[in-house]
Parts: C-alpha cells; structure tokens; sequence
C-alpha cells in the first residue's frame, strides 16, 4: 500500500522553534514537492486568459498582457501542504483577490477556482478577501514553473495549499457553496493548517 | 484531446500505468479490476484500467482516461475509510473461473 502514500512520505525533518510550525507538520527547507493529480498543463500566454463568473455568466476577462498590467503586490509567506511539508518565506508577485473581485455582487459568498486540467477548489470569499489571497505568476523572482501552476495559480497561504489552485483561469463567485476536487473526497471544505482541517469531520 | 503529454509535461515522468494500482484497489474488489475495460464518463472511449494513467502523488490515486486524460477512478484510504470515487460509465469485468471445476470436487 506504499504507493498510495507517496506525497504524505516525511521528509528530513527541521525543527523550528518560533512557532510557526503548525501541528502535524514538518519544514521541508529549501526542497519544493510536486504533487500532481494529473497531466501539466500548457497553455500559450496568447491563449491564456483569466475570468471572475458568477451565476449569470462572465463579469471580467483579462488577457495575460491585460493581467500583467493589473496593480501587482509581492508578499512573502509560508505555506502548509496537507500531504504534512511546510515551507517558510516563500517569496511570490501577482494580483490580490481584492482587485480581481473588487465588484463582486453582494449576494457573492463564495469563490470556486478551476483551472486548466478541470480542478477546482472552493473557498469562501471572506478568505480570498482582505489580502490574503492572490493569483501570482512569479517565484522568488522568476515566472512561475509550470509544475508549480505557471503561468498562474491562486495563492491562499492560510489554508492548506491544495486551496492555492495551480493553472487557475476562473473564478466564480457563489452565492452557495460549491465543494472542489479534493473537497468532494474527503479531505475538509475549509483546511486551516493551524485547526489541522485535513478530512472532512476533522 | 489525445495525450497532452510532451516536452512541457513535467509531471509525465511520475505518471504510472494504472496496473500499478492493483495492489490498493485488491483490497477492495474480489477479483482483479485492472484486467477490466472501462468506458471513460466523459470521452465514452473504453480501455483497460491498467492501461489508464495513475497519479499516485496527490492525496489519493488519481486513474485517468488514457485518451482524454479526465478522471475515471479516485481512491484513498483516510483515517481508517477507504474512499471510492468511481466515475467510469460502465465496468466490464472479466469473471473468475468457478472454483470447483479444476479440482476434480
């Protein structure tokens, strides 16, 4: 039964003592796991576009060009993998939340991420608001890796990072709650790695 | 869509066939299902599960149509539950000879 725990094998082990471990986790210190649940995507920059739905239908599209020129911020973070790795200050640049979904009608309670492939993750607004989520495409300086969801992925450092959508291209805004890939198979609808919200009844 | 895998499918190197997961899925059905066809939910082209294509990184086994790459079949043991996601259309499923006819009973 090895092979079904491939992504959950514990790496070396680094401890921190400054409390910014959250529990059941390990620092996986300059290394960057790639989990994939499927084929990576590639889709052309001129072909690339990024859109805010709601239930009615399309309400923004940007180009990557139009994307690019989007106000941009840099933020530094650690991120939590369910799989049990941490890692610490990782440096990222994209657009925040609140930029993208500034205009959001106001029976919008929730946001449902898909990307390129067919995942989808779902996430309440209030958690994607308020800047705490972004959709990024640089890494410590560089644009970002296609294994690691380039040319964008959502960034949502508070919660586990299955949250954080590699190659996402749409965000649809809900007035319900709409259950993604991994929440729909067992693994918890919110997944805060402080509140260890890993399986569903976690 | 055929195999979107190429030079820019840096995760191709850790796809599996899907006869790689015999093991987990045994514990699960009485007979082999790798050896079974399975009709894709969403291309509806029929392949044998072991020729599918198996992520076995993420959180669970992810089995994927070798055709349109969509998923066919999720499969995870979580705090004691196995959990089944199968979404192949239809299962054929080669029977298992009776067992009392090479026994001379």
């Amino acid at each position: 039964m090895s092979v079904l725990s491939r992504g959950f094998r514990r790496g070396r082990s680094q401890e921190r003592s400054d409390g910014r471990l959250p529990p059941g986790q390990y620092d996986a210190g300059d290394g960057f796991p790639v989990l994939s649940a499927g084929p990576t995507p590639s889709t052309p920059l001129d072909r690339w576009d990024l859109t805010v739905h709601d239930e009615t239908g399309e309400r923004h599209r940007w180009s990557w060009e139009e994307f690019r020129v989007l106000p941009r911020e840099a933020v530094s973070v650690d991120i939590h993998c369910v799989t049990t790795w941490s890692k610490f200050d990782t440096r990222w640049e994209g657009v925040s939340l609140d930029t993208l979904l500034q205009d959001a009608p106001t029976t919008a309670r929730f946001v449902l991420a898909g990307s390129d492939g067919g995942y989808t993750t779902n996430l309440p607004l209030d958690d994607v608001t308020g800047g705490r989520a972004w959709v990024v495409d640089t890494y410590d300086g560089r644009p970002l890796a296609p294994e690691h969801g380039g040319p964008a992925r959502l960034l949502v450092p508070h919660l586990y990072f299955w949250k954080s959508a590699k190659w996402v291209r749409r965000l649809t805004l809900l007035p319900h709650d709409r259950p993604g890939f991994w929440e729909t198979f067992g693994y918890h609808n919110h997944g805060d790695p402080w509140l260890e919200q890993r399986y569903s009844g976690d | 869509m055929t195999e979107p895998a190429g030079p820019s499918d840096t995760t191709a190197a850790r796809r599996l066939d899907g006869n790689a997961a015999a093991g987990a899925l045994a514990d699960l059905f009485a007979v082999d299902v790798t050896t079974a066809r399975s009709r894709c939910p969403s291309c509806g082209k029929t392949s044998m599960l072991g020729a599918h294509h198996l992520y076995a990184d993420a959180p669970a086994l992810v089995l994927r149509c070798p055709h349109c790459t969509d998923v066919v079949l999720r499969y995870a043991t979580q705090q004691g539950r196995i959990l089944l996601d199968l979404r192949a259309r239809l299962l054929t499923i080669p029977a298992p000879a009776p067992a009392n006819e090479s026994n001379g009973a």
